[in-house]
């Protein structure tokens, strides 16, 4: 059985755990704890060690999808759960500008780990008050070659279309790499 | 009970702050990552503080503080080379050189730059001796701790952003590949204008800050100006090894190709 990784990682209340549930075929394995800082209630329950799901592709093939922490102080995990990555994905919540610079501390973080391809989804595009992806870009400092793409963690579909956009970039790292 | 511990469970602020209120005479030794220093106070008072390998006798003080010019610098090491500070300070005040104002003024500024460089140390070990008294010969002076523990939590303050915006040194920079973008019209000082000589994939922060000579908090206000003007980005090193290798099952390009193509399938048809 060959198994692939992909890392979904982001601030505190991005929507990290909904992203993997959107598209796993198991109910996501998640270790989820009462949230006890005031500081941080704004949900009731946040993600402690990790998210886990999976999508079968085939007898000899899975995928899976590992969600971090997003709490800063369980950061000792992100690195392990780098391990291997195929590539990862950056959660961001749109109407959260609060927490941009800790996305973009994180992107910066993940990418010393390991130079995998990586998407940067802007979550809850759905909601009025969210920023639009052109301010998002400029706030999160994203060269423009770096894909930032709308989301809405609790719809399928566009779960599907980010996941589909690594893929798409890490092909074309392949193709780079040959002809480079 | 000894006060001993680390720099990342009580920061240095913590630490003026106690000695402050508790009034403490005696001597704070403190290891960074790659520094020592010792602090030492009367009474709750910054006396004199002292990082380890610097020279920090009264005539390269006075001189940098430019109360004492290069060639009288030269010739009071060569003449009073073994003299103590106290007594070069009381010759100089006696010889008319000096004030004993300009003295404890360049004294205060260095030992205050001694301190700002410690709130940029998060690790480390500190212990504090009390009753052990600064160097022999050594002048001292007293200066109230309140002003440094303001400035020294602002520090911390700037520090901690700092640190989450450029979580690590180990990166390197690039300029950025904006179309209209000139160096030259931007307004750089000398200090911003030496790290940007040095920006270049190949070099990471940390070197670059080793060869200009800048302590973290420096490089990092520099650099995160930079970041911020949108005029570098931040890339992993050239030529150097990922801590964590991505990892594809198959053994050819074709086979991870495959793979991958697979997994596009698979996801499209979710």
């Amino acid at each position: 059985m060959q198994t692939v990784k992909i890392v979904v990682t982001g601030p505190f209340s991005a929507g990290k755990t909904e992203f993997i549930q959107s598209v796993s075929e198991i109910d996501v394995v998640s270790t989820e704890r009462k949230i006890t800082s005031e500081a941080e209630r704004i949900k009731a329950t946040t993600t402690v060690a990790m998210d886990f799901g999976r999508i079968t592709v085939g007898e000899d093939l899975v995928l899976y999808l590992f969600g971090t922490p997003g709490q800063r102080r369980f950061d000792f995990m992100w690195e392990i759960l780098s391990e291997g990555m195929l590539g990862f994905i950056v959660l961001i919540d749109s109407t959260r500008p609060e927490t941009f610079r800790e996305g973009r501390s994180i992107l910066e973080t993940f990418k010393a780990y390991a130079p995998t391809p990586y998407v940067v989804a802007a979550n809850k595009q759905d909601l009025p008050d969210a920023w639009e992806l052109d301010d998002m870009r400029i706030a999160l400092r994203l060269q423009d070659h770096v894909k930032l793409l709308p989301c809405v963690a609790t719809d399928k579909e566009a779960v599907k279309k980010v996941l589909l956009e690594l893929l798409y970039s890490v092909l074309a790292e392949m193709d780079a790499n040959e002809t480079g | 009970m000894a006060l001993k511990g680390n720099l990342r469970d009580f920061t240095i602020t913590q630490l003026l702050n106690l000695i402050n209120l508790a009034r403490k005479s005696g001597t704070l030794f403190i290891e960074g990552p790659s520094e020592k220093a010792q602090v030492s106070f009367q009474q709750g008072k910054l006396a004199y503080a002292h990082v380890a390998g610097e020279d920090d006798s009264l005539a390269t003080i006075l001189y940098r503080a430019n109360k004492i010019t290069a060639a009288q610098h030269r010739t009071i090491k060569a003449r009073a080379g073994k003299m103590s500070d106290k007594e070069l300070g009381l010759l100089l005040i006696n010889a008319n050189y000096i004030t004993q104002q300009d003295i404890l003024a360049s004294l205060q500024a260095y030992f205050v730059s001694v301190v700002q460089r410690l709130f940029t140390w998060v690790e480390g070990f500190f212990r504090f001796e009390n009753g052990a008294a600064p160097p022999d010969g050594k002048i001292t002076i007293r200066m109230s701790l309140e002003n440094l523990i303001i400035e020294g939590s602002r520090q911390m303050r700037e520090w901690e952003h700092l640190q989450s915006e450029i979580p690590s040194l180990d990166m390197a920079l690039k300029f950025t590949d904006r179309p209209g973008t000139n160096l030259r019209n931007v307004n750089l000082s000398v200090e911003e204008w030496r790290v940007v000589s040095y920006i270049n994939p190949k070099n990471t922060i940390r070197r670059i800050a080793r060869t200009t000579q800048m302590n973290d908090l420096e490089i990092r206000r520099i650099v995160y100006g930079l970041l911020q003007a949108g005029l570098v980005e931040l890339v992993r090193p050239q030529g150097t090894a990922p801590k964590l290798k991505p990892s594809l099952p198959g053994k050819t390009r074709e086979e991870q190709k495959s793979l991958v193509n697979r997994l596009i399938g698979r996801i499209r048809s979710l």
